[in-house]
């Protein structure tokens, strides 16, 4: 059952075969004989989940056709769950029970599906290895002594070690695609605005979009439908008329332009990555496609800006953490200063805190021009990069990281290395365009991604490219030993 | 030294929309604590902002008010700084592209002259909630009704160079805002508020002192003490050889000072931003013509128009048009009473002094247009005198019943048949043998001062009620013989 893509399961629950009930709890079980090693799950919501895998039942029963109905699924730990803990895996959050439902959970909810917990993600999607939990780092199903990547560490990982079928992600710089290629599962990152961030704790508003976590691009395809869309919550969401993400699944890739830029394949890069990366694209010229050398020249200028702008909107984001209304604050606060210090000092974990103070310099009077407002400019130039490389080819590709997943504790001592993680990822994200990592080979049994990235809003061709690739190879059907033998 | 004073103002008028600049929750006063919020109001985790449109719209038609440029393109942005009923860590305000750009304003002062101040911008922003120091037993209460309520910032150049321009601009500008219905003016409530930023340097230097912030300066009466006390203040500063410090004051009422709040140093950084969370707003020219053609008749054209109209002098046409209750409420009097001059007479005179004992608003005044005109038509034909006038209008003031029933109940009705008062005049002449012999004796103009007893005595006789334009003449004959 643990195996099985998001259709079939669709297909089984119609035939009977099994019920919504039987699937949850199956899943249910094998969280609890496998997630303590993993430890990808905050919270899991039992008796939630099966008292709506029996209304799904009836859904089903009633002949609903929705293929999401029924279907285990976990949300990660920042997207605003009504009555259900949400802590961004912070001790700022660690009794946060919102009165809400952001609008991504409560899409997935409409649509029928059933969740089993929040996962376990780097405090405040902060972070590349997901070691940054108040909850203790993932593990790789693949091997548990590496890190699962981040800051979805804990969706990636679920899905991988089928805890569950499916999971959401948030991607602020990587954070959905880099935990997938670490894992082996297909991860999706919209276009920013094609889903809502309503509910959704912020990290860096400009640059944070949710998507999809699945086994397969056609499983992602199914989530995406569900949350996609205008949402008249999030101003920045947008009113471009979503799609059916499934319908175009099949089409041949005849013709299809890959464009390579050179700087994605640099001295950065792991050899062997190189090699399953190239191996993928020879994989899409067998199916018709065609391979473009192109140029994306201010990539190297995408981690300097990233690292100023998404901790300022963070310093600003996090602001609200104060000890005055909810989450954490300090015991016995002498006076208000001390309330503020104490409770944000101690609520908030290293990294959420340097970024924050990272943040508040780049934005403090004097060195706003030099920081925030070059950043804004290289962005710029960055999004131009992408626009003209998309007039010329389809989709673009390259490796999702320089390296498979690294062990764990290798660079939480040096957060430039572990802020290099994120070179290939965060500049789709400077631009707003949509991304995905896939499935593409193993080296030394670990994972490896290949990242496909989009135009704005063709989300719908990259599942195409992506699914077409999976119908002609099996790397993103492998599961991990560990999984299966325990 | 003589000294040049000069203020500039900033004055945050709260836009009357239904509900908050960024959220859905109602805006209102004195609701219960915490009960008119939503997600956004309240900064929870994963809320986010979602732009009013209404109060763009007043955004755009006060600029047009102001004759101000309208930002085609308004960035919001973040100001942060952290407060507890601050519950963001920020205020979305409005930085380098406000909504309304450069503009002006035409101010009649007291001696008639006019006196242009110039408008730096204007821009939205979201209020603050309220801490509560009382009744916690040592800890503080907030409440975050007012958090996210629409503000509109309007800022001036420092123009101004007293405290009585300083209030007539204020006047200016409260008149507008509620004239647009874009602010319902209550700056006992919190809804109209100022901050005044003074600086003095001596006559005939071109560049500016430093300046002191006087901040939420809420009454016209407070703006012009606050001043007076700060210039005083700063004046004998100078004088001693010593120097201002630029800081923040807090005007206090009670005892006629302004005390420092916080200086330059202690001054947050507070690292504006803009913000992520909502687009820029893009305004169409379309749109920004469309709301052009909504404004009502401003103060100032009212005030022409009621000079041209109404034959008014220009100081009844601007008090009559500084609010748009009092002008709509004047024109309701003159169209039934037929007599500008003397509508404009009883609405400024008797009317807002019994406004102002009872401390009720026009709107609200218990003698209302309709029946003021009819009074004052009783006047003009002549049923009963100004004097009697002013006893119905008490009465009618008091709830007894309208003009006509007040004046046929109480038997108030001009006496007009000459013959009647013929009578009358020589019943006391009669009586009062001695002085019409002494009247007959006098000199003309002697006579003449004579007559006020006669007419005193006329008026006693019929209880106010005998008309003195028929009354005059006939005494005059009678006397004579």
């Amino acid at each position: 059952m643990h195996s099985q893509n998001i259709t079939l399961l669709a297909q089984k629950l119609r035939a009977k075969e099994f019920s919504s009930v039987e699937l949850t709890q199956h899943f249910l079980d094998r969280i609890k004989q496998f997630d303590t090693s993993i430890n990808s799950f905050i919270t899991i919501t039992e008796e939630k989940a099966l008292t709506a895998a029996k209304i799904a039942d009836t859904r089903i029963s009633n002949g609903e056709k929705n293929p999401l109905i029924g279907i285990p699924i976990a949300h990660k730990d920042l997207f605003c769950t009504q009555n259900t803990l949400t802590t961004c895996a912070s001790k700022m959050l660690n009794n946060f029970v919102p009165p809400y439902e952001s609008t991504v959970t409560q899409r997935m909810l409409d649509s029928g599906s059933i969740m089993l917990g929040k996962t376990n993600m780097d405090e405040f999607a902060m972070g590349s290895s997901n070691e940054n939990s108040f909850f203790g780092s993932v593990k790789n199903p693949w091997n548990l002594e590496a890190v699962p990547g981040g800051s979805s560490g804990g969706s990636a990982a679920a899905v991988a070690a089928g805890l569950i079928v499916a999971a959401t992600g948030t991607d602020t710089g990587g954070s959905i695609r880099q935990p997938a290629s670490f894992c082996g599962i297909t991860g999706l990152k919209p276009t920013y605005g094609r889903v809502s961030r309503f509910g959704m704790i912020a990290f860096a508003s400009s640059l944070d979009q949710a998507g999809p976590m699945a086994r397969s691009a056609e499983d992602c395809a199914h989530i995406l439908n569900s949350i996609a869309g205008f949402d008249e919550k999030d101003s920045t969401s947008s009113e471009a008329e979503k799609e059916d993400y499934t319908a175009h699944l099949n089409q041949p890739l005849t013709g299809l332009k890959i464009g390579l830029p050179k700087e994605y394949f640099g001295d950065a890069l792991d050899q062997e990555v190189a090699k399953v990366t190239l191996d993928a694209v020879k994989e899409f010229e067998k199916l018709g496609a065609t391979i473009v050398d192109i140029s994306l020249p201010n990539l190297n200028l995408s981690i300097p800006s990233y690292y100023v702008i998404a901790p300022s909107e963070a310093s600003s984001n996090l602001s609200r953490f104060d000890g005055v209304r909810f989450g954490h604050r300090c015991d016995d606060p002498k006076d208000l200063l001390d309330m503020y210090m104490r409770s944000r000092s101690e609520g908030f974990g290293a990294e959420v805190q340097k970024r924050i103070m990272v943040g508040t310099y780049a934005l403090s009077e004097g060195y706003y021009d030099a920081y925030y407002l070059k950043a804004q400019k290289i962005r710029r130039l960055i999004k131009q990069d992408f626009v003209d490389a998309l007039s010329q080819v389809d989709v673009i590709m390259g490796p999702v990281a320089p390296t498979t997943a690294f062990k764990l504790n290798s660079k939480t001592q040096d957060p430039v290395a572990m802020y290099l993680e994120d070179i290939y990822t965060l500049s789709v994200n400077l631009a707003g365009i949509p991304a995905m990592s896939i499935p593409a080979g193993f080296i030394d049994k670990m994972p490896v991604g290949l990242q496909i990235m989009g135009n704005y809003f063709a989300e719908a061709k990259l599942l195409n490219v992506a699914h077409q690739f999976q119908q002609n190879t099996d790397w993103h059907t492998q599961t991990p030993t560990l999984a299966e033998g325990v | 030294m003589n000294w040049e004073i000069v203020i500039g103002l900033e004055i945050h008028a709260q836009l009357s929309t239904k509900s908050k600049l960024f959220s859905g929750a109602a805006v209102g006063f004195g609701a219960e604590p915490n009960t008119q919020t939503a997600l956004v109001d309240l900064g929870m985790p994963g809320s986010l902002p979602v732009l009013n449109k209404e109060a763009l719209r007043m955004a755009v038609m006060f600029g047009h008010a102001v004759n101000a440029e309208i930002g085609m393109k308004s960035v919001f942005a973040r100001k942060n700084y952290f407060y507890p009923d601050l519950p963001k860590g920020y205020q979305t305000s409005q930085m380098d592209d406000p909504i309304v750009g450069v503009g002006h304003l035409d101010i009649t002062l007291e001696d008639g002259t006019v006196k242009r101040v110039g408008i730096t911008r204007a821009h939205l922003e979201e209020d603050a909630g309220k801490s509560l120091h009382e009744d916690f037993h040592g800890m503080t209460g907030i409440d975050l009704n007012r958090s996210s309520t629409p503000l509109l910032e309007i800022v001036s150049e420092p123009d101004i160079r007293s405290a009585k321009e300083a209030v007539a601009y204020v006047k200016m500008i409260h008149s507008i805002v509620t004239y647009l219905g874009i602010c319902d003016g209550n700056m006992a409530e919190g809804s109209m508020r100022c901050d005044v930023n003074i600086s003095l340097r001596p006559k005939g230097q071109q560049e500016y002192g430093t300046r002191t912030e006087i901040k939420n300066v809420n009454s016209f009466r407070f703006i012009e003490k606050a001043i007076h006390t700060e210039v005083e203040r700063q004046a004998d500063i100078l004088e001693d050889g010593g120097r201002i410090i630029q800081e923040t004051r807090l005007y206090d009422p009670e005892k006629d000072e302004t005390r420092s709040m916080r200086s330059k140093e202690d001054a947050n950084d507070y690292r504006y931003f803009p913000c992520p969370d909502l687009l820029p707003v893009i305004l169409t020219q379309e749109y920004v013509d469309a709301i052009r053609a909504t404004l009502p008749e401003l103060p100032a054209q009212k005030a022409q128009r009621f000079m041209s109209e109404y034959k008014l002098s220009e100081y009844d046409a601007n008090v009559l048009s500084s609010s748009r209750d009092m002008a709509n409420y004047f024109e309701v009097v003159t169209q039934a009473a037929k007599n500008p001059k003397l509508s404009a007479n009883w609405v400024m005179g008797e009317l807002s002094k019994l406004l102002n004992q009872n401390q009720i608003d026009i709107i609200d005044a218990p003698v209302s247009a309709e029946n003021l005109g009819l009074l004052l038509q009783r006047i003009e034909d002549n049923t009963i005198n100004g004097k009697t006038a002013k006893d119905v209008f008490q009465a009618i003031w008091d709830g007894e019943g309208t003009a006509d029933e007040i004046i046929e109940n109480k038997g108030l009705k001009q006496v007009t048949d000459t013959k009647a008062i013929e009578e009358m005049i020589q019943t006391i002449l009669d009586a009062n043998q001695a002085q019409v012999d002494q009247y007959r004796a006098a000199e003309p103009d002697k006579q003449k001062k004579m007559t006020g007893f006669f007419v005193g005595q006329v008026m006693k006789a019929s209880q106010g009620k005998a008309n003195p334009s028929l009354v005059n003449p006939i005494l005059i004959k009678l006397l004579k013989g």
